[in-house]
């Protein structure tokens, strides 16, 4: 006879046949590479980790200043400064091949052609279970924006790396147009397996001392306890729009957003902005999801999902859809 | 053992040392046992959530036993929030963060060189410094006699900008007048303060070929080098640029372009 499991609700998700051990994940960029916060994070406790953003070269990344706190947010402008893939091949992988938790390499380039390497390249590595695809990055010249705003280049991009990978492909949107649901439908018709909503809102601060915008840039990416509610209004718009699971993410900070999220219809979440704030607070989210869902009698997180009890009729976001 | 230590820690002590200079003490054996002379602690402002998103980095400025204190002007919020600590306040610190000084080249005497609440380092390091026997020198730059805290520095000379304490004029001044008296012996400079102070001194030590070693500042948000959000530019032409909170605070001042 099987021994009794001790009271527990089921954590676990699937995307393209590929489980996840639980919906809680650290968003690109917020946790470096993933190796470097394991003094200070149990990081096998994660759903997965969403590396720094690779590119084919490395990228030295914007001049400083990067980094301006906002109300309840920050705003930064890194230029996605990162090691190559390269170098993340030689000097990462090996060790976050070792590491119990789902690995998703974040790519972002300046073209398609190298949207395409990047990701040829990682095909042929272990240690990687899928991909997220940054066409929203509002701090380079080159891709970036100029991708994440164009619904057929969307398209074109994820029906490229469609064809190279078997493996979770997730498009990450950006909030930075007029209707997020069209784009989302792009990705999806074109192959995607999820979608990240959202990146970072354009946004500025100036120094009215000198008269200068205080980002080096003019211009940064708002994310963090600010944008929580226009990340929610867009999560749900696109859950309206698309079949597909949604990695929500935007200012999440506790247990009760995470459940904020997965009500409008995030299957997943991505800590970002807060784990600068508290390292250890996605693994605090995990233990806090399942006391949750044991205190509630939630068998499954997964039944959670877009079940807000909401009339569409009485919201703008109905005649956009 | 850990390198890097998360927790909350009891304050013990928050008091005015100068005009806007705070010096708070806390109980922290797990970061004093480890830390070294130019590492920083990043500290939550608030826990209640009332104050800023971000954690503030502030220069280890003196250890005594367990206890450590920083030392810090109030600047905005964050400051603000800090200096109103009392004993029995808690805080929630991460540290010890960023590279160290080096200290055990071969040197006849350190010259410490700091402006305004520049200064914060260097308790910590003076008290290294004479652990190792090295002879230590300390120039200090204020603006005028209310701004002067000194406590656990060694052979101390004052420079305020009005004259009110000490040499009339910059600390740099100040230092380049004082080292004629120190010709024939080898010096290493450790240095901290405004940005246009540090320039000076690079300059000054490459035209005078003596090693010198500056502890910086830049907004941050992590503090550990994930962000990368405190780039400093590297004068050796490499594509990356250096981050404060990782590959510093404290850089040869060979190293780097301010």
């Amino acid at each position: 006879m099987e021994s009794m499991s001790k009271s527990s609700a089921k954590t676990a998700f699937t995307i393209r046949g590929m489980e996840f051990k639980n919906r809680v994940f650290v968003a690109s960029g917020t946790f470096g590479y993933g190796d470097e916060l394991c003094d200070l994070v149990d990081v096998v406790r994660l759903g997965g980790i969403f590396s720094k953003s690779l590119s084919w070269k490395p990228r030295m990344g914007n001049p400083p200043q990067r980094i301006v706190e906002t109300s309840s947010g920050m705003l930064n402008s890194i230029g996605l400064a990162n090691i190559g893939v390269h170098a993340f091949i030689d000097q990462k992988l090996p060790i976050l091949r070792s590491l119990d938790t789902k690995i998703i390499a974040n790519i972002a380039a300046g073209s398609i052609q190298e949207f395409c390497d990047v990701l040829t390249l990682l095909e042929k590595q272990d240690g990687v279970a899928g991909y997220e695809i940054n066409v929203s990055c509002p701090n380079v010249q080159e891709g970036g924006l100029s991708f994440g705003t164009d619904c057929s280049k969307i398209a074109e991009i994820t029906s490229q790396l469609r064809k190279l990978t078997e493996k979770p492909l997730i498009i990450k949107l950006t909030p930075n147009v007029t209707h997020i649901s069209e784009f989302a439908r792009s990705a999806e018709s074109a192959g995607a397996d999820a979608l990240s909503v959202i990146n970072t809102l354009i946004g500025m601060a100036v120094d009215i001392k000198t008269r200068k915008p205080k980002l080096s840039t003019v211009t940064g990416g708002l994310s963090g306890p600010a944008i929580k509610p226009v990340a929610l209004a867009k999560v749900y718009e696109v859950a309206n729009a698309v079949k597909i699971p949604i990695f929500g993410i935007g200012g999440i900070a506790s247990v009760e957003d995470v459940i904020e999220f997965l009500l409008v219809g995030a299957t997943a979440i991505q800590v970002g902005t807060m784990n600068f704030v508290d390292p250890g607070l996605s693994v605090k989210i995990v233990d806090g999801l399942e006391k949750y869902a044991v205190e509630n009698n939630i068998s499954d997180l997964g039944s959670l999902v877009g079940s807000l009890d909401a009339n569409l009729k009485f919201s703008v976001l109905q005649s956009w859809l | 053992m850990k390198r890097i230590v998360q927790s909350y820690f009891f304050v013990e002590s928050c008091r005015e040392v100068a005009l806007n200079a705070y010096l708070l003490r806390f109980v922290a054996p797990e970061i004093a046992s480890i830390a070294l002379p130019g590492q920083f602690v990043n500290i939550l402002t608030s826990v209640t959530g009332e104050g800023p998103l971000l954690r503030r980095p502030f220069s280890i400025a003196r250890i005594d036993g367990s206890s450590i204190e920083i030392l810090f002007n109030v600047i905005g919020k964050g400051t603000s929030l800090l200096s109103q600590k009392t004993s029995g306040s808690q805080i929630d610190v991460i540290g010890p963060l960023g590279k160290s000084f080096r200290i055990d080249d071969k040197y006849d005497v350190a010259c410490v060189v700091a402006g305004g609440i520049g200064v914060a380092p260097f308790p910590f390091l003076t008290n290294c410094l004479l652990e190792k026997n090295k002879h230590v020198e300390t120039f200090v730059g204020f603006r005028n006699s209310t701004q002067v805290f000194v406590d656990h520095l060694q052979n101390v000379h004052i420079a305020t900008d009005d004259g009110s304490t000490g040499f009339h004029g910059n600390v740099i001044q100040l230092f380049e007048s004082t080292l004629n008296k120190l010709h024939s012996l080898k010096i290493k400079i450790f240095s901290c303060g405004p940005t246009v102070m540090l320039k000076a001194l690079i300059e000054f030590a490459k035209q005078n070929n003596i090693s010198c070693e500056l502890s910086l500042e830049e907004h941050m948000a992590c503090g550990v080098g994930i962000c990368q959000g405190c780039p400093v530019k590297r004068t050796n032409g490499n594509s990356a640029y250096a981050l404060v909170c990782k590959d510093g605070p404290i850089f040869d001042s060979r190293e780097i372009i301010l």
